[in-house]
């Protein structure tokens, strides 16, 4: 790399001592910018996560004390804990279930809300406000609206409809968690999807009706093709953030009824700081990590076949 | 020196005795700072902070998590510390106040608070609910928890109040809700020394039956799921500790009595919060020399403004009347002093952080209309034995 550069610039005049000064100052800056999130990449990700591979290999009770190589054992015991795997398929349930409803709710309210007509304003601020909501204050109002004696089900229960119990049902709870949260963080994919929208050349979209394409077949074949760069990525950050999702199970349902609710960063919790079973919970934290990095690979490795211009 | 506590507003008394040390210990320690952490993720913030090499001089520690962090060595032996202290006193120290917190004759942790339950009880709802004054009942002996729950069961189908509160959710804390009131049933889920499940034993497997009952038949106790607040006037009874009387305005008039008798007759209960000294922190001999200072006989008797003492010279109305100004003296007297004395600690587990878990996740099978606690609590033990039966 550096020769080639090098290479190039033997194309031109030689750099005078003052451009290569300016040059030095210009990689400096850069650096100095880039420099917070290189440190906290490192300091708060990739160092702590090395750590957690180490633990991993560890039986580890800081109450008592205990801190003993045990080699593979934990990731062995991991193989065989049907309370992992059933936690794993409870998360892909809960991040698929979250995943669609919220992308797909959000390119609704992008397409509805990117028209210019009175009151979209309101609307986009209406929908974006639980964005900047703290989680713990959103979630604690869902308590009580979905409480078996809730708002909701007092709403219902006007209409003569006898709603569930929404959190200690176990066919409910989950579905219940997946609506709080699409509600949360809805309002931040409709914005993405709106710039997107606003994004796409006009005049490619004014072509496609002078040559008689229907509004259904200009949004199919034009809007929605040029808008998948930015689906790509909204999927893969709300995959990726349900895949850890904690506040809203801690508050609401402590994982239950039953299992029903406990998704694998939640048994990791539980595992580490009520149990005090540190080198476990570190097993299967890596096990998050892979199965995060594997569901990423996928949607990156397939985006040649559905993102527009990627090659 | 940092000392752990699950509330803020103790710190004013606490930095008063504090000062007083140091400024007459001046060599040991030129400070003492006081930590408050949300009470209910205190035990995972503790076990974060010693994981992190951070550990407090001095933590405190509810009694469901004593047995644990005394059988596992977290907290120091403060014995002879506490025993070489001039003016001590140690034997006004209550003997089932520290026996949770001891182990073969020695102490490793000083309940503070040593607070006794007892139910609140919301007059105006019972009367219209037509149902008679707990003080009557007490009077003439009848006041069991059937009794309890039939009116609270008529307060819940006649007003728009639940009938009865346990101290904490059943349903997501299953012993800081029911601890209290299966000992009326003689009833121990596990053995003395944590190793032995008894969850199948009949008097706990009628005791859940019972609660079960009164649940899903009676309509005395809220659903799962259910949210109700005693304090806005939403319940007719809720068991608690003295503590909650400061939370309770003059909307309604309420009486704080003693625990009604079950099957194996009447059993005080008291909850506890300890402290102790972390035996991994970086100042243990000083800490314990403090921990001495902060619970003598002069210290307690600052302290009773907040906390029932565990010491038999203070468990006086006027001494208490300070920490439940809304508690009359008969109040205090009959629900509070009584029963501190002769009352059992709530019970714990030695291994309560790892069987609370499985617990809580099989006992959600119990908490529907069609749930059976033979079979339930016979599975509970299938999934704790192997965790207790090392121990």
């Amino acid at each position: 790399m550096i020769s080639a550069v090098t290479g190039r610039r033997r194309e031109g005049p030689a750099p005078s001592g003052s451009s290569r000064r300016l040059r030095r100052i210009d990689h400096a800056v850069g650096l100095a910018f880039v420099a917070p999130v290189i440190i906290g990449v490192l300091g708060l990700g990739l160092v702590p996560f090395g750590y957690v591979i180490w633990y991993a290999f560890h039986d580890w009770n800081p109450l008592v004390g205990t801190f003993t190589w045990v080699g593979s054992a934990n990731f062995s015991q991991l193989m065989g804990d049907s309370t992992v795997w059933a936690s794993l398929g409870v998360t892909l349930a809960f991040a698929l279930m979250l995943m669609v409803l919220n992308v797909t709710l959000a390119m609704v309210l992008a397409l509805l809300l990117v028209q210019k007509l009175p009151g979209t304003t309101t609307f986009r601020a209406f929908f974006f406000s639980p964005v900047v909501v703290s989680t713990v204050a959103w979630v604690l109002i869902w308590n009580f609206l979905v409480a078996s004696n809730g708002g909701i089900n007092g709403v219902l229960s006007m209409l003569g409809i006898m709603g569930p119990n929404w959190l200690r049902d176990p066919d409910w709870a989950l579905v219940t968690l997946v609506v709080i949260q699409v509600f949360k963080g809805v309002g931040m994919n409709m914005i993405l999807f709106i710039a997107a929208l606003q994004n796409v050349p006009a005049d490619v979209k004014e072509a496609a009706r002078i040559d008689g394409a229907s509004p259904r077949r200009v949004l199919t074949s034009i809007t929605l093709p040029l808008m998948t760069p930015t689906v790509l990525l909204v999927t893969m950050i709300t995959l990726i953030s349900a895949m850890d999702v904690f506040a809203p199970i801690q508050i609401l349902t402590q994982g239950g009824p039953g299992r029903s609710t406990t998704v694998i960063s939640y048994l990791l919790y539980r595992t580490a700081f009520v149990q005090q079973d540190f080198g476990y919970a570190s097993a299967i934290g890596v096990l998050l990590f892979c199965v995060v990095l594997v569901m990423a690979a996928l949607q990156w490795g397939t985006r040649k076949r559905w993102v527009h211009d990627e090659v | 020196m940092t000392v752990w506590t699950g509330n803020e507003g103790h710190h004013e008394i606490f930095e008063a005795i504090a000062a007083r040390y140091i400024e007459e210990n001046p060599e040991l320690v030129s400070s003492v700072s006081f930590e408050s952490l949300p009470a209910a993720t205190y035990v995972d913030a503790l076990t974060t902070q010693i994981a992190g090499g951070e550990a407090p001089d001095i933590a405190w520690l509810m009694e469901s998590y004593a047995a644990q962090f005394v059988d596992s060595g977290v907290f120091a032996d403060l014995t002879p510390t506490f025993s070489e202290t001039e003016g001590y006193e140690f034997d006004d120290l209550i003997p089932g106040a520290i026996e949770l917190w001891s182990r073969d004759g020695n102490l490793y942790g000083y309940p503070f608070s040593n607070s006794p339950f007892g139910v609140y009880v919301n007059l105006d709802l019972i009367a219209e609910a037509g149902q008679e004054n707990p003080r009557d009942l007490i009077a003439s002996g009848d006041w069991t928890y059937d009794e309890l729950m039939a009116a609270a069961a008529a307060v819940s189908s006649t007003t728009d109040a639940a009938g009865f509160l346990p101290h904490d959710d059943p349903y997501t804390n299953w012993n800081g809700a029911l601890g209290q009131m299966w000992l009326a049933w003689g009833a121990a889920p596990w053995s003395a020394d944590g190793s032995e499940c008894q969850f199948t034993d009949p008097e706990v497997v009628e005791f859940f039956d019972w609660f079960h009952t009164q649940v899903y038949e009676v309509g005395a106790i809220p659903l799962p799921g259910e949210e109700f607040d005693f304090a806005s006037g939403q319940a007719g009874f809720m068991m608690s500790q003295l503590s909650m009387s400061t939370g309770l305005g003059d909307d309604f008039e309420w009486d704080f009595v003693p625990l009604p008798a079950g099957p194996a007759g009447q059993v005080s209960v008291v909850g506890q919060g300890g402290v102790g000294v972390v035996a991994q922190s970086d100042h243990p001999e000083v800490a314990a020399d403090f921990l001495a200072y902060f619970t003598n006989p002069e210290s307690t008797r600052l302290l009773a403004q907040f906390f029932p003492p565990p010491r038999t010279s203070l468990l006086t109305t006027e001494t208490l009347a300070d920490a439940a100004p809304a508690l009359s003296a008969e109040q205090l007297q009959s629900t509070v002093i009584d029963q501190s004395v002769e009352a059992v600690t709530k019970a714990g587990h030695p291994q309560m952080s790892q069987i609370n878990d499985p617990i809580r996740v099989r006992l959600d099978s119990l908490w529907t209309p069609e749930g059976d606690a033979a079979s339930v609590l016979a599975q509970v033990c299938t999934d704790i034995d192997p965790i207790i039966s090392g121990n």
